[in-house]
């Protein structure tokens, strides 16, 4: 037996590499001579350019790394010429992708992952299916992205200055953040929703993982109704749901405050906890619920053999085995809770302003960037916060012994 | 133990939420630029005088009525001091949503001895409502877009010809029908005759309909501001104070137009029905935020005019750029030359049956 290698032709350069260089060429010169309002002209210099940066590369520069920093060089320079630092910058990104482009081409780097047995088409669609990848990656987290320069506005209106795009530091400030961190308005909303969310999200998980529970036994009649009644929060319209809780949580506050005698304050928090509790229980049962699928029944019983009561074994069986859905349950609800603004606005008063309340507003009188640098913060707090959970579950998952790799 | 720390941490919140309500005093404005000022006159030098009250803001002015209707049935008051429009004043007065207010015993006179009354004059428009401020919705247009002649007058709002572009305008009839019936040819004192036929209603209309595929229709003031900084629409109309803070206080490249400004009034009423602790301490607030010297004061963080006649000549520079304010005020004789009166009475009685057409226009 012989082992065959295929070696794959090098692509021909004017009938392969050039063309598709130049078609990427075309529509990034389209992006900037839209920006510059010429966007005909920019599609012709941008083809033409990119198609003569591949060609000398390719021709002069065999080496990829040495031919990558000089395609970055010769393109930042020139764009440095046309429009400063900010040219400079974006033009050294061109540059690095136009001459990546170039050499993935040329080396066949793009039939890397596909058999060697593909054909045309095969290698045409693996790669169309990856820029679709890409494209749809793009559409889910611009949005996100593109709060985060403006956050550093040096102005206060949601617009990218002449200043910001020159990439002139005078454009750029850190006051918006300053706002956020000095500013009582901003200040006491964040305390608020540091109170409200944890305080609902253990009210959440304890009650829904019992509900879990308590409904994942077979013998329980009706589960399925009580089911979709608990699980209606999530399902029915949540304004729907708020204009209930505002005359239901009403007369509890009215209760709470000439019966009990709580401050008016107090029996306000205590009525935005519930509400949100209730939101967030859905979540909790629907993923103890899944968790519970997988838990072997007879461990239970085993305990009770074993002479442990039912709290006992649930402390010391149960609920460890099912701890990954419990937490991802009182991760949902916390995030039911932190970014709440239906119900918190009819249920409470100005005194439980909730950040999402306070963002809500400052949207529609302001348009204060503080916004945007709150939203900031926020996107770090989340990707911080499932990056922890992730390394978690890794771990653990390397304890038991159960590591993917 | 987890109990135990539960507890601890429960009893901490109801500690901490106890701690803060010495006296919470819950105030309902509009946020923003104008939120700002009432923080900066009114509720600091307040709360200095007054360290055991707590003032919190509740920017829900827009909302008033809806919800202190809905607060009222709810049996469930939380608001004790609310910021409303004219408009708003009277259908919460009516309905026995507000309370109140003597003019002679309940607010500070002017400081030559003149009665609260009679300082406020035509701004206290019913017994329920104390006048804080004049403001206008009026015109702003970016210098840089409208070529070398820039607008003069409301009418070019809808000249396309000249002025071509996107222009923002609010998303409701009042102002709207006034100014097109204007730049209809129709004589300033026969605006609201025409208006109250069919007719004349449709007339507006097809005015406002030459334009209406460049119209960016806004419902909150900072909108237009924002919408004139990015350069999306050429001119757009707004509250005064809101241009002045992009015009003087962010440097943008937009410039006001006076002509045919619409002047309202902005004021307090205080909720019916308040426990008499609260109504005691809203009361007393409510004396001092409105006194001449308070109303004045607001002129330096904003420029709104003051509603009484004694504070008009206390008005002075700007707290933070130094400038004179009165030139940026909206009753300024040069600002008010050509002035559209907004007529509220009228407005009262018509405003569901036009409200609906409005609605019904901007859908076809």
């Amino acid at each position: 037996m012989s082992i065959k290698t295929v070696n794959i032709p090098t692509p021909s350069l004017t009938g392969f590499t050039l063309p598709i260089n130049a078609a990427a060429g075309a529509l990034l010169g389209y992006l900037v001579g839209t920006a510059k309002h010429n966007p005909l002209p920019g599609v012709v210099l941008g083809a033409l350019f990119a198609a003569a940066l591949a060609f000398v590369l390719i021709r002069f520069a065999p080496s990829r790394a040495a031919g990558r920093i000089a395609g970055a060089v010769i393109t930042g320079v020139l764009g440095a010429v046309l429009s400063g630092v900010a040219g400079l910058v974006f033009g050294g990104i061109v540059g690095l992708v136009l001459s990546w482009l170039a050499y993935w081409l040329h080396s066949s780097d793009y039939r890397a992952s596909v058999p060697v047995y593909a054909t045309k088409g095969d290698v045409l669609w693996h790669n169309t299916f990856r820029l679709i990848c890409g494209l749809i990656f793009f559409f889910l987290i611009a949005p996100i992205v593109v709060v985060i320069p403006l956050s550093f506005n040096a102005e206060d209106f949601f617009t990218f200055t002449p200043a910001m795009l020159a990439l002139d530091p005078e454009g750029y400030s850190l006051k918006h953040y300053q706002d956020f961190l000095t500013n009582p308005d901003w200040l006491r909303p964040l305390k608020n929703s540091f109170i409200i969310a944890p305080f609902a999200t253990i009210i959440s998980v304890s009650l829904g993982t019992l509900a879990a529970i308590g409904l994942s036994q077979s013998h329980v009649p009706g589960r399925r109704a009580i089911m979709a009644v608990l699980i209606s929060p999530m399902i029915v319209p949540l304004i729907i749901s708020a204009t209930g809780m505002f005359f239901f949580y009403s007369r509890l506050g009215v209760f709470l405050e000439d019966t009990l005698h709580f401050s008016k304050d107090l029996s306000g928090y205590i009525k935005v906890i519930l509400a949100h509790a209730v939101l967030g229980i859905p979540f909790v049962i629907i993923t103890v619920t899944a968790t519970l699928v997988g838990f072997d029944r007879s461990l239970t019983r085993a305990a009770a053999n074993m002479g442990a009561g039912p709290v006992r074994t649930f402390f010391k069986v149960q609920m460890p085995l099912i701890l990954p859905g419990v937490i991802s349950g009182g991760l949902f609800a916390f995030i039911t809770s932190f970014d709440e603004v239906v119900v918190v606005l009819f249920v409470g008063s100005a005194v439980q302003k909730t950040l999402p309340w306070q963002m809500f507003i400052g949207l529609r009188e302001q348009i204060s960037p503080t916004i945007l640098a709150v939203a900031t913060i926020l996107v770090a707090i989340s990707i911080a916060l499932l990056a922890t959970l992730e390394m978690l579950r890794r771990r653990s998952e390397r304890l038991r012994g159960m590591s993917p790799t | 133990m987890k109990t135990t720390h539960l507890l601890l941490a429960a009893s901490a919140l109801a500690m901490s939420a106890g701690a803060a309500s010495a006296l919470d005093l819950t105030l309902v404005s509009w946020g923003g630029a104008y939120q700002q000022s009432q923080l900066k006159a009114y509720a600091e030098p307040y709360m200095a005088m007054h360290p055991d009250v707590n003032i919190i803001w509740d920017e829900s002015s827009a909302e008033a009525v809806a919800k202190l209707r809905a607060m009222n049935e709810a049996g469930n008051l939380t608001w004790d001091l609310v910021d409303v429009t004219v408009s708003d004043s009277m259908r919460l007065c009516d309905e026995g949503l507000a309370r109140p207010i003597d003019g002679a015993t309940e607010l500070a006179p002017a400081p030559d001895g003149t009665s609260a009354d009679d300082d406020f004059g035509a701004t206290r428009v019913n017994e329920c409502f104390v006048p804080q401020i004049v403001y206008s919705t009026t015109f702003g247009y970016r210098t840089d877009l409208v070529g070398d002649t820039p607008p003069t007058s409301v009418c070019d709002v809808f000249d396309l010809a000249k002025y071509p572009g996107k222009r923002s305008l609010q998303k409701r009839p009042i102002d709207n029908v006034e100014w097109a019936l204007y730049c209809d040819g129709v004589a300033n004192d026969d605006i609201y005759d025409v208006l109250s036929t069919d007719e004349g209603v449709a007339r507006a209309f097809a005015k406002l309909d030459t334009i209406k595929d460049q119209v960016v229709w806004w419902t909150a003031g900072a909108e237009t501001p924002q919408l004139l900084a990015d350069g999306e629409v050429v001119m757009g109309s707004t509250f005064n104070g809101r241009l002045f803070s992009a015009i003087a206080e962010q440097n943008q490249p937009i410039a006001m137009l006076w002509d045919r400004q619409s002047f309202d009034i902005d004021g307090w009423i205080v909720p019916a029905g308040l426990s008499a602790e609260k109504e005691a301490a809203v009361m007393d607030f409510l004396m001092f935020a409105t006194d001449t010297q308070r109303l004045a004061d607001q002129a330096k963080y904003i420029s709104y005019g003051p509603a009484r006649a004694s504070s008009a000549p206390l008005v002075g520079k700007h707290e933070v750029l130094g400038i004179d304010m009165a030139p940026h005020m909206p009753t300024d004789p040069a600002n008010a030359t050509n002035v559209q009166i907004y007529d509220y009475g009228w407005w009262a009685d018509h405003r569901d049956d036009i409200d609906a057409k409005f609605q019904a226009w901007l859908a076809q």
